[in-house]
């Protein structure tokens, strides 16, 4: 609990996978919704659903990085059944024919709740992700120090 | 049912999905005062269980929620 009351959950997001973002964004605005504090802390294969769709990566591996793993949160691939894209398009259909929101606005709509995202700045480095690739409405880069005291003060501790 | 509630807000949260329904009557309670109440129309019927819950964390008071044909009916009132 903050010093104002509020309850609040902190999940890390170290998967890029489709589905998975679906249960991170899912939890994370419907805790803000709840009036909770939410804190999401990106890494690794996390980075992409807080990118832009630019092309990232200094280094020959950084940019081969960006290449193969490059494009925005829409470029998200289901876990199981991916068949290089067709999951993706497939899974898309179905969930536009339920009236599921895409994963952008999803992620929108997180930031506009009010949800607090931080890159990791370890894996940034790593991956050659600047926070400039990032959709505005992400916080400055923190460590894991930041997200340890943000996890210990939460009711709720997630990782995904 | 309820006739004697006077509402101050109608949504329509039809269609909507989980966790939709209950953002958008989070989003909009700070839109009646304090008091006020809210008739909120969804289909998901997760709503059922959603939209007490959000209430009971937040501290607002769901005064009834019913399914009428296939629809969920709920009158939500702002309590702080």
């Amino acid at each position: 609990m903050d010093e104002s009351g509020k309850k609040s959950l902190a999940m890390v997001v170290m998967s890029g996978d489709m589905d998975k973002l679906f249960g991170a964004f899912i939890i994370a605005n419907g805790a803000a919704a709840m009036g909770m504090d939410v804190t999401m802390f990106f890494t690794f294969w996390g980075l992409r659903a807080i990118k832009k769709n630019v092309s990232t990566g200094k280094t020959f591996f950084g940019r081969m990085l960006g290449a193969m793993y490059g494009g925005d949160i829409m470029k998200a691939n289901p876990s199981k059944f991916s068949f290089g894209g067709m999951g993706r398009w497939m899974f898309g259909k179905m969930m536009g024919g339920h009236n599921v929101q895409k994963l952008s606005e999803m992620r929108d709509l997180a930031v506009e709740l009010g949800v607090n995202m931080y890159g990791c700045q370890m894996s940034m480095d790593v991956m050659e992700i600047p926070q400039e690739a990032f959709i505005d409405g992400v916080k400055e880069p923190v460590g894991v120090g930041f997200f340890l005291l943000k996890a210990q003060d939460a009711e709720i501790q997630l990782f995904i | 049912m309820s006739d004697d509630i006077k509402v101050d807000l109608e949504l329509d949260l039809k269609g909507l999905l989980c966790p939709l329904p209950m953002v958008r009557v989070s989003q909009n309670i700070t839109n009646v005062p304090v008091g006020g109440v809210i008739r909120a129309v969804a289909t998901d019927p997760g709503a059922m269980a959603d939209i007490p819950a959000w209430a009971q964390s937040t501290g607002n008071e769901v005064l009834s929620a019913g399914k009428e044909g296939s629809e969920f009916v709920f009158l939500v009132k702002r309590i702080k």
